[in-house]
């Protein structure tokens, strides 16, 4: 490796050539302030915040794009750079409404964390707005997520993360000079375009122009109504991940706090979504033994994902009959808590509000989909973040680090470590093969972990031996990367039996309603929380969970029988390749 | 507008309108490359970018209709606006504005229905804003395709625009 000399701020230290003088100062310690840039996803350089003095240089640099060279001297903190940066952020703050108070980033954002740093104490510039940016341009066209382009700096990360990591730039960058602006497409609104809703680009977002749409206020209404019996279901990520909103570092497991604190905020039931993951692998695993002996629809493909379902329906749609059928987690809970669980106890479904608590801004949109009320009403009513839940703790004053830990309720919160797993890009596909492992060759597995379908590469793959028939399957998370192996299955080279496809970067664990900050760094943290989880849990393999083989005994019957069929099973909508629009189904105009 | 030239020996230069689009199209398909190409041959062969166009390109250059309207709205040669039959050019250089041209702006905008940057709805009229034109003596002056109207008043306005068919 060719290193290089180079000084910063009077230290000379020898780095690897190439590298920037950002990651340079990051060695001695450095922290040199950003705001566009995102290691290898958003590389423009155009806020220039980070500029810094290069000695020789008629300009001051951007430490973010310009490469160290043998002999470089840097001044990162001299008079110049400090009042330069100040006047770039005064002039972003000076299009920029402080609504600090009543903005859902208040205390974690980046612009706001610049301006205190900066120690910027007034603005000196009168507000000026380009002219496509409005007062009223608040965009709530999204069930998933708010669009405030007032508070936008323009820095580029949603876009580049839609476009890069997701594959779907449902908005891009509008107009020129003074006038531009991130948006959708002629005059369309993000609900209106083919945006997934995964969330990403609110992830990456440094301030609060694109949020999750905030549903809190109806959670609140429905448990302070004493009409209704509200239950909650908790996803398999959120666990790993809600302690980060206290302070606690990620991948802290929080499972018995978090049912405590749901208990606190006044929720009748808490139930665990990983039981309906496991309900998942019985009838995904059954469906997939019968697709292999029909070799029909193959590969199957998984919908437990609802952001890689709607990217199916509209870039896919070929490929909608390999998808599974079966409803992802969060829905077979939501259509078993107001039919089975109703049944049960003798309460009039009416009268249930279900909740969920999901890594996920997409679960919001599934949660509302047509299909979505086997019931008879709409199934899941109201889909929070983990970030939405940390802020109704906060409001209800929970003391995270002197909370109890306390059990989910039972039955529906009875699960094993093959549901926990499906947090994390792989699990589903670990889930599925211990249990189909099992079933198929009535032997019971040496070892439970799936190792080869473990970690943060973008494509893994695996070949596993059920009564010496071979099996190859493949992992993919983040859109991007389920192109690539799409585009082989569409193309016929590809032969896997089973894919697994997570929409979010390191799946579920990096869902678009999680905690900000969610980098690498935070996804590895959280992975390594979920397999602890699975670890600790004492049955491991779905179908072994016993509330699950009471089900079927009492109520379903068997896998993918009648009623699994009419509760747990779904289907999808051809939608149209630019707009949520349904398919256009008349011939395009002959060329 | 240069780049519009075909490079695959065709008779493409004898073809215009849509059916020189559509072959460029068919020409370009699966290539994002050429979005400017072909942007720039729907502006000379159809005076705008219909919104229709725009989604077709997207569609057979094989890329994100976020970079199709981007491209569009990127570039000042570029226009989402259908041209009129006639351009009213008002101008507001400082001596037309102070004898008057802002009541004559709202007496067109009320005439057609247009604010400046626009075109009405059956493409009759376009209408924009310009500075200075020079004819400082005649303010305020308005050209239309290039007719010069000399000391243009609100009343009149009507009467002027009703020569135009
Ligand atoms: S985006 Fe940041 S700086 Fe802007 S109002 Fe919200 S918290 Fe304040
Ligand atoms: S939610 Fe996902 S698909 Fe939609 S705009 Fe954001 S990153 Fe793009
Ligand atoms: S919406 Fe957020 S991430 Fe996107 S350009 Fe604006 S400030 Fe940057
Ligand atoms: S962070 Fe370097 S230019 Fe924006």
């Amino acid at each position: 490796m060719a290193t290089v000399t180079v000084t910063i701020d009077n230290r000379q230290i020898e780095v690897e050539q190439g590298i920037t003088i950002l990651e340079a100062a990051k060695k001695i310690g450095l922290k040199i302030p950003t705001l566009c840039h995102m290691r290898e996803i958003n590389e423009i350089g155009s806020c220039r915040i980070c500029i810094v003095e290069v000695q020789g240089a008629r300009t001051l640099q951007a430490a973010c794009v310009t490469p160290v060279y043998d002999g470089m001297v840097v001044r990162t903190n001299t008079e110049t750079v400090r009042q330069s940066r100040k006047m770039l952020l005064e002039l972003i703050l000076s299009t920029h409404p402080a609504e600090c108070l009543t903005c859902l980033r208040n205390t974690n954002c980046e612009l706001q964390t610049l301006a205190k740093s900066f120690g910027i104490d007034e603005i000196r510039f009168k507000r000026v707005t380009g002219k496509m940016v409005k007062e009223d341009s608040i965009d709530r066209s999204s069930p998933s997520l708010v669009r405030d382009p007032r508070k936008c700096v323009l820095c580029g990360r949603c876009v580049a993360v839609c476009e890069k990591v997701q594959g779907v730039k449902a908005i891009g960058s509008v107009n020129r000079g003074f006038d531009t602006v991130v948006a959708p497409p002629f005059d369309l609104e993000l609900g209106d375009t083919n945006c997934v809703n995964c969330g990403q680009c609110a992830l990456v977002c440094p301030t609060g122009a694109i949020t999750e749409k905030d549903d809190t206020a109806e959670v609140w209404a429905a448990l302070s109504d004493p009409t209704k019996h509200v239950v909650v279901q908790t996803a398999p990520a959120v666990r790993v991940a809600i302690a980060e909103e206290f302070g606690m570092e990620p991948g802290t497991l929080g499972t018995g706090k978090m049912v405590a604190a749901l208990r606190i905020l006044g929720f009748d039931k808490v139930f665990d979504t990983d039981f309906a993951a496991d309900l998942t692998i019985m009838e995904e695993g059954n469906e997939l033994l019968q697709r292999l002996e029909s070799k029909q629809n193959l590969p199957l493909i998984t919908s437990c994902s609802p952001g890689w379902i709607k990217y199916v329906e509209h870039f896919y749609p070929e490929l909608i009959s390999n998808l599974s059928t079966c409803k992802s987690p969060q829905q077979m809970l939501g259509a078993l808590i107001k039919t089975y669980y109703a049944e049960k106890e003798n309460i009039d479904p009416k009268d249930i509000v279900s909740v969920s608590i999901m890594p996920c801004t997409a679960k919001k949109f599934e949660s509302a989909r047509d299909e979505m009320n086997a019931s008879g009403y709409q199934d899941v009513d109201y889909v929070l973040t983990t970030r939405e839940f940390a802020r109704m703790c906060k409001a209800a004053g929970i003391d995270w680090d002197n909370l109890p830990e306390e059990e989910f309720d039972t039955p529906l919160g009875i699960s094993t470590g093959a549901g926990v797993i499906f947090g994390t890009t792989g699990g589903v596909m670990e889930a599925a093969l211990r249990t189909a492992y099992e079933l198929v060759t009535k032997e019971e597995l040496d070892s439970l972990e799936f190792t080869a379908v473990r970690g943060l590469e973008g494509v893994k793959e695996a070949e596993i031996e059920m009564n010496s028939v071979k099996l190859k399957v493949a992992v993919v998370h983040s859109l991007k990367n389920a192109k690539i192996v799409m585009d082989k299955v569409k193309e016929g080279t590809a032969d896997y039996a089973f894919i697994e496809v997570m929409a979010c970067p390191g799946g579920c664990i990096g869902g678009g309603g999680q905690p900000i900050p969610t980098d690498l760094n935070v996804r590895m943290k959280r992975v390594a929380g979920i397999y602890q989880a699975d670890e600790q849990l004492p049955i491991r393999k779905s179908h072994e969970n016993p509330a699950i083989q009471a089900l079927y005994e009492e109520y379903l019957g068997e896998p993918l029988s009648e009623k699994s069929h009419q509760l747990l099973h779904t289907e999808y909508v051809e939608r149209d390749l630019f707009t949520n629009a349904p398919a256009k189904k008349e011939e395009k105009t002959a060329i | 507008m240069a780049g519009t030239t075909c490079t695959c020996n065709c008779s493409v230069s004898n073809l215009t309108g849509e059916a020189k689009i559509e072959h460029l199209l068919e020409l370009y398909k699966g290539n994002p490359s050429a979005l400017i190409v072909v942007l720039s041959a729907i502006q000379t062969e159809l005076g705008y970018l219909p919104k229709d166009w725009m989604v077709r390109v997207a569609e057979e250059l094989n890329m994100p209709l976020t970079d199709v309207y981007g491209a569009a709205t990127f570039y000042a040669a570029f226009s989402m606006q259908p041209k009129g039959k006639y351009t009213i050019n008002l101008c507001v250089g400082t001596a037309c504005y102070v004898k008057g041209a802002p009541e004559v702006q709202a007496a067109i905008e009320k005439e057609l229905g247009i604010k400046p940057g626009e075109t009405t709805e059956d493409r009759k009229f376009s209408f924009n804003l310009v500075h200075c034109i020079g004819a400082c003596g005649i303010a305020p002056v308005m050209t239309i395709n290039g007719d010069v109207c000399p000391k243009v008043t609100k009343d009149t306005v009507a009467e002027i625009l009703s020569k135009y068919e």
